[in-house]
């Protein structure tokens, strides 16, 4: 058996609401054929107040074993360095020492939420809390462990980055490291497991089409891409939200609005707004970032002269007016 | 005298920590202190307005939709923009989804695991509870966490995840509902409502909600033995330990009303005493005073309109990073319970003039809750017409004042924003927990926890009285809410 401890610092604890949905079959059971033993988690377990005090100190001081951190929420600094931000409730002693200590003797440190991972929605604004991730402070390497920190099993800290991550992201990276199966080759440039950060979450959209023929949505609830107006960052963001729905059916951009990038350091401060799309003389800033902007500029343009009238028309719609079958709409 | 600190509690969202001062095996006094501090307030100063709506929802990752349907509100009263009836239907299914599924993991994962307690072992119901309500290892867990899950897939269809969608606008749903997705939803409810009537209550949600009165409930739960069902296991526990005798607070309770739909709120708005005397709501009389936080920048307390949040360690009388909201300078308890007394629900109005506020009846009202609302859930997803719109759309005034306030699982949140120069001026967030975990004014006047935690019992040699487990617990707090 493996043991998991899971702390919670500067976040909301969606992770861990998003977590409990895994299906087929539950959280619980995932854990338990996994071999993974749940040490201590902050929703989920028996124990309160100086028992957990006990077992943490346990942890520390080596007498119990510590095969996985996981870590929920931004690293909270200040004021001033202090960490004071977030003292652990009956301890008196800031979340970070906590959690730099329990670091040193963790096999494997996981960063859950771009909290963790990048310092995340609470790193926005002016950062008055000092927020930071655990081994990233936004896209620089660094953040609570440093750039060097490694733990006992030789790897960097893993960041299942996401605002919130989907519960699989979370159980199937549990289960690579519970197979042994876990190295540096699986995770992304910025730590990120493969698994689901080699996709974009354009891969899969239900929009499609739209896309396509740059038949776009101009307000929320139209159906059309919301990639030319209202600021969907599908094509450039890393996670497979379209390909493994959540919530049984759902994604950003089926349930109606734009993909902010939740899984990239500092989505939490865009350049812009979230839900419009800045553009440069008509053209949308951020296009593809692996196609050269002329061939984009080039093909859109082309296939906006090709749109249907059926998804011309659609795009700007909340329903379908034209369904495909209409073959007239298209020859007008 | 002694004091013992208390802490990290579990199984609350976010990090809590409660100082007891005690005397002959009863709590003296209480200091409850809101230990995390991440300055969303500050955050969104000087955003653009509509980016409040990615924000607020990430204050909380279990009131992540109340969070957004009271910004949501609180941007459309700056526009003067009135939803259309299915996106205020959509609106209302979204919210009560993220409520109820909150209710249900209170009572599954964070309430009833206490009675598992080794502490317990002596109880002759002791095996059956540990069986069934001990974390992790229970039974309930195992059915209850998928049953939570295909519920939540309504999210997946209106809302497009759970949590922290964006779904929810100040004009309405952008999620326009088709017809095979309102059947779906239908669909799912049908399921849900499945797990609550065999396994919860071990009866038909109509049969729960039209209880009438502490009799009526006792006569009902002796039906049936009490291992035959969630409730009345519940019931009996509550009975040996006599829950209805822990935790009693101020006796005064609020709530925002809930679900609006073409001007009416499906629970109604107001304040009660227990005694179930109502009197009207009169928002214009909060405020958020300031002498017990490690805050500054407010020498009186005032309306969140006009409210600041500045944090700073030199307030020498601060133990908690949490503002105290009062109403007309009362102190409030909000939640399930407070909300179904205002709405006049008749067996929490007879539970409540009987015994006050407690931990029990805190319990019931959720529970209740549960059977009234998901067939109103289910009447909601009917109403949809998929023909009609979801959203409409305005333009947001360069300068303009908004108020959103909406009744989350654990009660009663408000949004309050101010627009200047097409920028946020201010936006201040009072959640329940701020309410109901309050520290002390500055007349010295303790909070509703604080004052519920006076007289728990405390035997000899505990470190974390198992009571004052349950009295908390009782609140359903959310601590990632309450300070923001």
């Amino acid at each position: 058996m493996l043991n998991l401890l899971w702390l919670q610092s500067g976040g909301c604890g969606g992770c861990t609401m998003s977590l409990l949905n895994a299906e087929s079959p539950d959280l619980i059971t995932t854990l338990e054929a996994a071999g993974i033993n749940l040490l201590w988690h902050p929703s989920l377990s028996e124990e309160s107040g100086s028992e957990v005090i006990e077992l943490l100190q346990q942890a520390i001081d080596g007498q119990i074993p510590l095969d996985i951190l996981c870590i929920e929420g931004s690293m909270l600094m200040g004021p001033l360095g202090s960490g004071r931000f977030h003292l652990m409730g009956g301890t008196g002693i800031p979340m970070i020492e906590w959690v730099r200590k329990l670091a040193q003797q963790a096999r494997y440190t996981v960063a859950v939420g771009s909290c963790a991972a990048y310092g995340g929605i609470s790193a926005a604004g002016e950062n008055v809390t000092e927020a930071t991730g655990l081994q990233y402070d936004g896209e620089l390497s660094g953040g609570l462990l440093g750039a060097n920190y490694r733990s006992a099993s030789g790897q960097q800290v893993v960041n299942i980055a996401g605002c919130p991550t989907h519960p699989n992201w979370i159980t199937e990276t549990l289960l690579q490291i519970a197979l042994g199966e876990f190295d540096e080759t699986q995770v992304d440039n910025l730590g990120r497991p493969r698994t689901y950060a080699d996709h974009l979450v354009h891969h899969g959209c239900a929009r499609n089409e739209y896309y396509e023929y740059k038949a776009s949505a101009e307000l929320p609830g139209q159906l059309g891409c919301m990639m030319e107006n209202m600021g969907c960052l599908g094509t450039q963001a890393h996670a497979d939200c379209n390909i493994r729905p959540w919530n049984g059916e759902g994604s950003c951009t089926r349930g109606g609005y734009a993909c902010i990038n939740c899984t990239a350091p500092e989505f939490e401060e865009p350049a812009f707004a979230f839900m419009q799309t800045r553009k440069i003389a008509g053209i949308p800033v951020g296009l593809p970032t692996d196609m050269p902007k002329a061939w984009f500029v080039a093909l859109a343009s082309l296939s906006k002269a090709a749109t249907p009238e059926r998804l011309k028309n659609n795009a700007v719609s909340e329903r379908i007016i034209y369904p495909p079958s209409k073959q007239k709409a298209d020859s007008k | 005298m002694s004091r013992i600190l208390v802490g990290p509690f579990n199984r609350v969202e976010g990090d809590l920590e409660v100082t007891l001062d005690i005397n002959e095996n009863r709590v003296q006094s209480a200091s409850v202190n809101s230990t995390l501090y991440r300055g969303f307030e500050q955050i969104l100063q000087g955003k653009k307005p509509y980016d409040a709506l990615v924000y607020t929802p990430r204050i909380c990752g279990i009131c992540s939709v109340s969070q957004s349907v009271a910004c949501a509100y609180a941007l459309a009263d700056s526009m003067q923009l009135a939803m259309p009836r299915n996106g205020e239907l959509c609106t209302n299914l979204v919210l009560a989804n993220e409520n109820m599924a909150d209710l249900l993991t209170h009572f599954y994962l964070f309430f009833m695991p206490d009675f598992a307690r080794p502490i317990y072992k002596a109880q002759p119901w002791f095996d059956t509870v540990q069986q069934r309500f001990q974390s992790v290892k229970g039974d309930a867990s195992r059915e209850m966490l998928p049953a939570r899950a295909e519920f939540l897939h309504l999210m997946g269809l209106l809302a497009g995840k759970w949590p922290h969608s964006l779904s929810i606008q100040p004009g309405g749903s952008a999620k326009p509902v088709e017809s095979q997705e309102r059947l779906r939803i239908l669909t799912i409810l049908s399921g849900f409502r499945r797990f609550l009537e065999t396994r919860l209550f071990g009866d038909s949600l109509e049969q729960i909600a039209q209880l009438k009165s502490e009799l009526e409930l006792q006569q009902w739960a002796a039906q049936q033995p009490w291992q035959s069902s969630d409730l009345r296991m519940f019931l009996h526990l509550s009975e040996r330990l006599q829950l209805d005798t822990y935790g009693r607070s101020v006796d005064q309770f609020m709530s925002y009303g809930n679900y609006l739909l073409e001007g009416d709120r499906f629970f109604s708005s107001g304040v009660s005493d227990s005694q179930g005397q109502k009197r009207a709501l009169n928002s214009a009389l909060i405020t958020e005073d300031i002498s017990h936080g490690w805050l500054t920048g407010q020498d009186q307390p005032r309306h969140p309109a006009l409210g600041v949040t500045q944090p700073s360690l030199d307030n020498k009388e601060g133990y908690s990073w949490c503002k105290a909201p009062r109403l007309d300078g009362q102190v409030m308890e909000t939640g399930a319970l407070a909300r179904q007394l205002v709405n006049g629900h008749p067996l929490i109005l007879d539970l409540v003039a009987r015994s006050g506020g407690n931990v029990r009846n805190r319990m019931l009202a959720r529970l209740l809750e549960l059977a009234i609302v998901i067939p109103q859930m289910e009447r909601w997803a009917r109403q949809i017409d998929p023909k009609e719109p979801f959203c409409l759309h305005g333009k947001l005034p360069d300068s303009a004042d908004g108020v959103g306030m909406v009744e989350a699982a654990r009660g009663s949140l408000g949004h309050w924003l101010s627009i200047r120069d097409g920028k946020i001026a201010n936006y201040q967030i009072i959640a329940p927990t701020t309410w109901n975990f309050s520290p002390r004014d500055q007349q010295g006047v303790p909070g509703a926890l604080e004052q519920a935690l006076v007289n728990a019992p405390v035997q000899d040699g505990e470190k974390d009285p198992v009571a004052v487990q349950h009295i908390v617990r009782s609140f359903d707090p959310c601590m990632v809410c309450t300070v923001h």
